[in-house]
């Protein structure tokens, strides 16, 4: 860990005017990690990754791989690669000559050479495509392609910049595993952004999420999903129901809470520094929302809502319900035991007072 | 619409473009060729022969003007393609915005003015009593006046002049639509600025290249006015020579076989390029 760590960073801070898209922003990646930066659109995870390439250059900060400061060698000469977004397989060259072009820069002998290119090739499931044009290949035979041309440099820290994004729902779900499975193999550190959590959450070791060029908690995926440390992130992270009250005691970490139509309910506290009387948010998932039919296992606490609709997805299967003016969701198992939900009847919705986060609601 | 009203609006658009390719291209070619298989025995007698093709074989100055021609239009072109480059570059990948629709129109503006002014332009700037000339003079660089008119330097300087936008348009377009994360992979994987340019760059913009190169080269090898008016005595143009035999020496029987010849000659370098490029007619020209 530290400075020895693949890749360490600190304090590191990038401007654009006066808008700080990166803002001091800590780092530290152990060797063999898969770790994701997740955040919206907008919140910096770009530029940040820039800033690893070498493409940018931080106007704070220090950048560390392996222990060797970083922040004035240029991008071809850092141990780091990059899997673009659209990819960036050069056209005018074969898929051998892809993979290729970083170990003849290395003047990595002819017949080493292609031996190499073939070897990494059968790695990432696409042996012999070596005379192939990179435009006659499938979507996910060109992402193993770019993934390929990277790998065989053996790089410290692989960046991936939303590569899946390109690919249709069935693909991606499938080039998730692969993408573990690919990162375990070769061993190598993945540094990955993406703005689609199930991809941060299915292939990380590690999750960053990223807001207004801060990172908001970073932790591993169930963690993150369990105990989100700010709204953002409990929000962001997974489906949330968010209802919003005002603050009535706090007792041993359970905070009591009147919501806006008058339930007294409780929750975890999440936040530190929570008073009696300030507006506060709980946030609840949608699968800990039980139907306790008559009456709520003891020290559940509950509240009434009105059902809206019945959304059947399978496995996913919801019921949108409203209280106080605010939508809810909650899980409809599918194995017989939900209710049959009438629309605009009054239900009641109870949950573990564990399972639920509360937050201070003017907490950024 | 009906089969029958479908081939007849396809042949009412073909009409004008087949007329201009018949009348205008093809029927006075032909009748070229035709005139330049004719030898004159007499005043009133023609004969089919070879004999217009054989002066040019051997007559020195007929063939030496024909390499000349050829190779400093070869010359010019690559010239045109060094200098274009760079501005292409700028224009498609650095400039933003307003300034890049300024570039463009930068390029364009020398070409409201006619041909001969615009190589008037460069005669005001050269000759020995020019701009050139007298500022030399003036920051005492020189003696005397300077005479740069006249020599091959201010003929490939005018030509090169005038082909520079035909060159930077098709460079332009192809740059245009390279991604930018091309050139960012380039680096990623350890390529320097060379290696860079020469592996990715340059393959992508070929297709530009060659185009451009392609209607320089024709606009190189077939302009009179430039060579005539900035060369000296011994640059000589072929077109000069084809000139002079329609004209002055009204004979057309030359002057026509010396036309084929050039077109021969553009044909065949055309022909050369791209196969030395690897790049074929149909995807050069889109």
């Amino acid at each position: 860990m530290g400075m020895d760590s693949d890749l360490f960073c600190e304090g590191l801070v990038r401007r654009f005017g006066s808008h700080a898209a990166v803002d001091h922003i800590a780092l530290d990646v152990p060797a063999g990690t898969f770790f994701s930066i997740l955040g919206p659109s907008g919140c910096g995870k770009t530029t940040l990754l820039r800033l690893l390439a070498g493409f940018d250059k931080p106007d704070e900060g220090d950048i560390h791989i392996r222990g060797r400061r970083m922040n004035d060698v240029p991008p071809n000469r850092r141990p780091v690669n990059m899997v673009f977004q659209h990819l960036a397989l050069f056209p005018t060259m074969s898929v051998g000559d892809n993979i290729g072009y970083g170990l003849k820069r290395r003047k990595v002998p002819v017949a080493e050479r292609r031996k190499r290119v073939a070897r990494v090739l059968e790695q990432v499931g696409l042996p012999g495509l070596e005379n192939r044009d990179p435009q006659a290949l499938s979507g996910g035979q060109r992402q193993r392609v770019a993934l390929a041309r990277c790998l065989v440099l053996e790089p410290t820290l692989l960046l991936l910049d939303e590569p899946l994004g390109a690919l249709d729902l069935k693909l991606r779900e499938q080039m998730k595993v692969e993408l573990k499975h690919l990162q375990k193999q070769f061993g190598t550190t993945f540094v990955y952004i993406t703005h689609d959590q199930s991809e941060a959450m299915v292939m990380s070791d590690q999750v960053a999420v990223m807001r207004d060029g801060r990172f908001n908690q970073v932790a591993p995926p169930e963690q993150l999903y369990r105990e989100p440390a700010t709204p953002f992130v409990a929000g962001f992270v997974g489906d949330n129901n968010r209802l919003r009250g005002e603050l009535v005691s706090i007792k041993d970490n359970l905070a009591e809470m009147r919501l806006d139509d008058g339930c007294l309910v409780q929750g975890r506290v999440a936040s530190e520094a929570l008073q009696a009387g300030q507006r506060a948010e709980l946030f609840i998932r949608p699968e800990s929302l039980v139907f306790p039919g008559s009456a709520p296992a003891s020290g559940f606490s509950s509240m009434q809502a009105n059902v809206r609709t019945t959304l059947f997805d399978g496995a996913n299967s919801r019921v949108e319900a409203e209280n106080g003016g605010q939508p809810v969701y909650a899980r409809l198992p599918q194995d017989g035991s939900a209710p049959r939900l009438a629309i605009d009847s009054t239900i009641q919705l109870a949950w573990d007072p564990v399972l639920a986060r509360v937050f201070g609601a003017d907490n950024p | 619409m009906k089969p029958a009203a479908n081939r007849l609006s396809l042949w009412l658009l073909l009409t004008p473009f087949l007329l201009w390719i018949v009348l205008l291209v093809l029927l006075p070619h032909l009748q070229m060729l035709r005139v330049s298989l004719q030898v004159r025995e007499s005043w009133d007698t023609l004969e089919w022969g070879l004999q217009q093709y054989q002066n040019f074989f051997t007559e020195s100055y007929y063939w030496r003007t024909f390499l000349r021609t050829g190779a400093m239009s070869l010359f010019t072109t690559f010239l045109t393609l060094i200098i274009a480059f760079p501005i292409a570059w700028y224009i498609a990948r650095l400039a933003r915005g307003r300034s890049k629709s300024v570039l463009f129109l930068a390029c364009l503006i020398p070409f409201w003015a006619s041909e001969l002014v615009r190589t008037y332009g460069w005669m005001i700037l050269l000759r020995e009593s020019g701009l050139f000339s007298s500022w030399l003079q003036a920051l005492g660089w020189v003696d005397g006046p300077v005479e740069m008119l006249y020599n091959d330097v201010a003929v490939i300087i005018g030509l090169v002049y005038n082909a520079l936008l035909f060159m930077v348009v098709p460079l332009v377009t192809t740059l245009d639509g390279m991604d930018e994360n091309l050139v960012e992979a380039g680096y990623d994987l350890g390529g320097g600025h060379g290696t860079v340019l020469r592996e990715i760059v340059v393959p992508w913009a070929m297709p530009g290249i060659v185009s451009g190169c392609i209607v320089v080269f024709m606009l190189t090898l077939g302009s009179y006015l430039t060579p005539v008016l900035m060369g000296g005595k011994d640059s000589a143009w072929f077109t000069q020579q084809i000139f002079t035999q329609f004209i002055t020496r009204f004979n057309w029987e030359q002057g026509a076989a010396l036309g084929v010849l050039l077109l021969v000659l553009s044909s065949v370098i055309v022909w050369l390029g791209l196969k030395v490029s690897g790049q074929s007619l149909r995807k050069v020209m889109g």
